[in-house]
């Protein structure tokens, strides 16, 4: 019986036993016997199942008009770890496959793709982070990165109290350079600016060993045309359109609203990333220090910006909250909450900061804010913004297949 | 037993494919509608569930489709599987009728799925649901329940009350508690009976026992007894049913499309009993698929396995089950539960009578045996190379074609030929009247979508829609 033979592992549904039945069949012979979705145990091995399920969707195949996902199961018939890998991060977690599913629970075959994949991109996350000691941190996010943030806000609290004193800081600052006064330029820019190269450098190193894991080559990395293709698909975020008719999110009807919300903070974010630069640009070239006028480049692109983050985290929450939480998997539902609050945070103190400068709130604000940019940017490499960088590398390798498949007719 | 408030128009017995548009029909029509479902809501949907691909008439190619399917070549497809079992005017009103699915079904939530390149074979002839047919479903009964179509789920139509061939209300029960439903007319779209094992075993004796059912057990042909037994004038071959081979460890139902297995072709069948039982390369596979269930039903405790080696196993659709794995056809044998020897000399038989020729699986070749009975036409390769695979087979079954005469209207046919003024039959239930054999990809549901549309549009009529 297989159960002698380990490579059954990897190639789908097992058998439950292969104990024979008293001369009879033996019991795996007897229909209905099998197979047994997951019971929920902590040791059941994840790749087993996932093997198991994705070789139920490969027999199927009824999906594979709504994602990259399932074109890419079919060039498959053995679904190893490094696969499995490949495949959770190419799911946009759409959940279209989830309720069109004929084997989703409560049948026994407990096909339950969307879940399936939430745990194994958990799993990618805390596997390719570095160091390998705080992969722990993906574990209970919510709790770690709401931790991180009050203990950074608390920290930038004591140093402004510390050394520059309670006057300082429900002061009123007016004029060019009022930020700074509470919070010197360099205790303002050292630090995070080091904290996001520390942030990058470990999603370097995570994204080149999910290349490696994927058996990708340095040479696939100047497929430009594989580039190009995976950054289209990125950017206009082809796999959360189910095909045409969008997410099943937050529940079995089809919604656009997610991709939607998902376009406003990712473009939103951007914006966000525009201003700042822009603002270095005025500060180091220009002389000119902030804080800028309200229709300067730096406010204008900040204020759009920050709306737009705040519209999409506070919609992307609300479905959230909403959402069946059947093809959920609670870790990575916990990452997703915890990393929209923070953007939301981020946003809005941000907002109410440009709101609120000139009066005596703005050091409590401007202390706040930099509190939860630095929780934003310290759990950055340990928490869901990992997702840009798994799930982009997906769509490259997914690019780079399916020209091969379609190269070769 | 308790009786509704209120009666409604139309009543719908089911929740399939056929059921829905009937429902959706009378409700766009006017009329008041309740549709009774047996099953839970997580399993709606009877074998519509499991369906991928519906086969309809087109005069064009289009975005989903590769080119024109017109209603002669329709029609002779449709004669060609039924050799004539079938009734040329109602096949005919199909067909003609399905020309206009391709833009109901989407105006209905329905979404089609364009080709992609691989598994999809029947392009030309048939649309392909994005997401399948649990998906279609559901945009179905989302689409009802906007229009106001009153869905009870869990509630299972057990009688008729018919009154001088006139319906007059139904006995519905629901976790246990029946309640009286009055409505003017009544749609019945519940299904063949392929799920009720003591209904088999009256045609296959204590075989059934050992039959998987692909589909729902929710179809236990409860309302198609109840017809029967108000005098309607049955249809089909009561002992006929759309049998395949499964991989024998397969759930008892409702594994659908995964537990098929094509496998067959590329190496040998034998029984329990170690023989061989038929031509395994007769024809190829998808016009022999549908054979090999009552090949297996035939043979003793309705078991068989397929032997492939190395070279046979790559060249068929990756199975839900992994193959029992083996380094020599004695031990294969030994773990497949039969007779080593036995085993071993069937093989050594059959490779010895293997002759020639170019494989091609692509066309009827000439590898091929002689001096073998039963022989094996094509594709026979000789089974040498380890390891050795084997898997066990049971007789699927897809449908059953017993159901109810019906005439263009929908309306059901009583024992006096008269048509019921206010009963109407769709989908499986008298599928037998135009598929009366055989089978056509899709063409199951392209008969429960057109009789569903109509049963639907003439119960409203009657109700004075």
């Amino acid at each position: 019986m297989p159960d002698s033979k380990a490579d059954h592992a990897v190639t789908g549904v097992e058998p439950s036993n292969g104990v024979s039945n008293g001369g009879g069949h033996p019991l795996w012979l007897r229909p209905g016997s099998l197979p047994r979705p997951r019971s929920g145990l902590d040791n059941f091995d994840l790749v087993k199942d996932g093997a198991r399920q994705l070789t139920i969707c490969n027999a199927c195949r009824y999906c594979e008009g709504y994602c990259a996902v399932f074109p890419a199961l079919e060039q498959r018939r053995i679904f190893a770890k490094a696969d499995l890998t490949y495949l959770a991060n190419l799911c946009f977690d759409c959940r279209d496959c989830y309720y069109a599913c004929q084997y989703a629970p409560p049948h026994e075959f407990g096909v339950n793709i969307p879940k399936l994949m939430a745990e194994l991109r958990v799993d990618t996350y805390r596997e390719f982070t570095w160091p390998v000691m705080l992969a722990g941190l993906f574990k209970h996010n919510a709790l770690a990165v709401g931790v991180i943030t009050v203990a950074s806000m608390l920290i930038i609290l004591g140093l402004v109290l510390a050394f520059q004193g309670s006057s300082v800081l429900f002061g009123v600052h007016l004029g060019e350079g009022a930020f700074y006064r509470v919070v010197p330029f360099i205790a303002m820019t050292v630090p995070p600016s080091l904290i996001a190269l520390y942030g990058f450098a470990v999603f370097m190193i995570g994204a080149l060993r999910f290349w490696g894991e994927t058996q990708g080559s340095v040479v696939e990395l100047v497929d430009f045309s594989a580039l190009w293709r995976a950054t289209k698909d990125a950017f206009g975020l082809a796999y959360m359109k189910g095909g045409g008719a969008g997410c099943n999110y937050p529940d079995e009807k089809f919604s656009l609203s997610r991709m939607w919300f998902h376009h406003l903070v990712f473009f939103g974010f951007l914006l966000d990333l525009v201003a700042t630069s822009i603002a270095a640009l005025y500060h180091h070239f220009l002389d000119w220090q902030a804080p800028y006028p309200y229709f300067s480049l730096p406010v204008v692109f900040g204020t759009v910006g920050g709306i737009m983050l705040v519209v999409g985290t506070m919609g992307l929450l609300y479905l959230k909250w909403q959402s069946d939480r059947d093809p959920a998997h609670a870790s990575m539902f916990s990452m997703d909450v915890a990393f929209l609050v923070l953007l939301f945070l981020t946003s809005f103190t941000g907002l109410l900061l440009l709101a609120f400068r000139e009066s005596v709130a703005m050091g409590t604000l401007l202390v706040i804010h930099l509190g939860v940019v630095a929780g934003l940017f310290i759990t950055m490499p340990y928490g869901k913004f990992a997702h840009v960088v798994y799930r982009y590398a997906a769509l490259v390798r997914y690019s780079i297949e399916q020209s091969r498949v379609e190269g070769n007719g | 037993m308790t009786a509704s408030n209120h009666p409604y128009d139309v009543l719908v017995a089911g929740g399939g494919n056929a059921a829905l548009c009937a429902a959706i029909t009378a409700r766009r029509a006017g009329a008041s509608v309740v549709l009774l479902e047996s099953a839970i809501k997580a399993f709606r949907g009877g074998n519509s569930r499991h369906t991928r691909d519906i086969r309809y008439m087109h005069r064009a190619a289009s975005e989903f489709v590769t080119g024109a399917y017109e209603e002669e070549e329709f029609w002779q497809d449709l004669l060609g599987v039924t050799g004539g079992a079938t009734d040329e005017r109602l096949a005919r009103l199909v067909i003609r009728e399905s020309e206009t699915l391709g833009d109901w079904m989407p105006a209905n939530g329905v979404r089609w799925q364009k080709p992609l390149r691989g598994t999809l074979h029947l392009t030309r002839s048939n649309l392909f649901m994005l997401g399948g047919g649990k998906a279609m479903m559901n945009a179905y009964y989302d689409t009802a329940a906007k229009l106001g179509v009153e869905i009870d789920y869990e509630t299972e139509v057990q009688e008729l009350q018919i009154r001088d061939g006139l319906f007059v209300s139904a006995a519905a029960v629901r976790g246990g508690a029946a309640r009286a439903v009055e409505a003017k007319s009544i749609v019945v779209a519940a299904g063949g009976f392929e799920a009720n094992i003591a209904w088999l075993k009256e045609y296959w004796g204590e075989a059934a026992e050992n039959f998987i059912i692909r589909g729902t057990k929710n179809n236990q042909g409860v309302l198609l007894k109840e017809l029967l037994k108000h005098g309607a004038r049955p249809e089909g071959d009561p002992r006929g049913c759309h049998a395949v081979a499964l991989d024998a460890r397969a759930p008892k139902f409702d594994g659908g499309i995964v537990t098929r297995l094509d496998s067959v072709p590329f190496g040998i069948v034998v029984n329990k009993d170690v023989k061989r039982f038929y031509d395994e390369g007769e024809d190829f596979w998808p016009k022999r698929y549908a054979i090999w269930g009552k090949l297996i039903a035939e043979q003793p405790e309705q078991i068989a396995y397929s032997i492939v080696d190395a070279h046979g196993l790559p060249r068929f659709m990756p199975s839900v089950f992994p193959p029992v794995e083996a380094g020599s056809i004695g031990e294969l044998a030994r773990e497949l539960g039969i007779d080593p020897r036995a085993l071993v000399a069937v093989v050594d038989e059959f490779n010895h009578s293997v002759r020639g020729g170019k494989f091609d699986p692509g066309s009827l070749d000439d590898c091929r045996t002689e001096g073998l009975t039963p022989p094996k036409s094509h594709w026979a390769k000789s089974i040498d190379t380890p390891p050795f695979y084997g898997y066990p087979l049971r007789p699927g079954i897809t449908f059953t074609y017993l159901g109810v005469a019906v005439n263009e209207r929908a309306q059901v046919i009583m024992g006096d030929e008269r048509p019921a003024q206010n009963i109407f039959a769709a989908g499986e239930m008298m599928a037998g009247n135009i598929l009366g054999k055989g089978y056509l990809a899709g063409f199951g549901l392209t008969i429960g979508s057109v009789f569903g549309r109509i049963a639907g549009r003439e119960a409203a009529r009657h109700a004075g829609f």
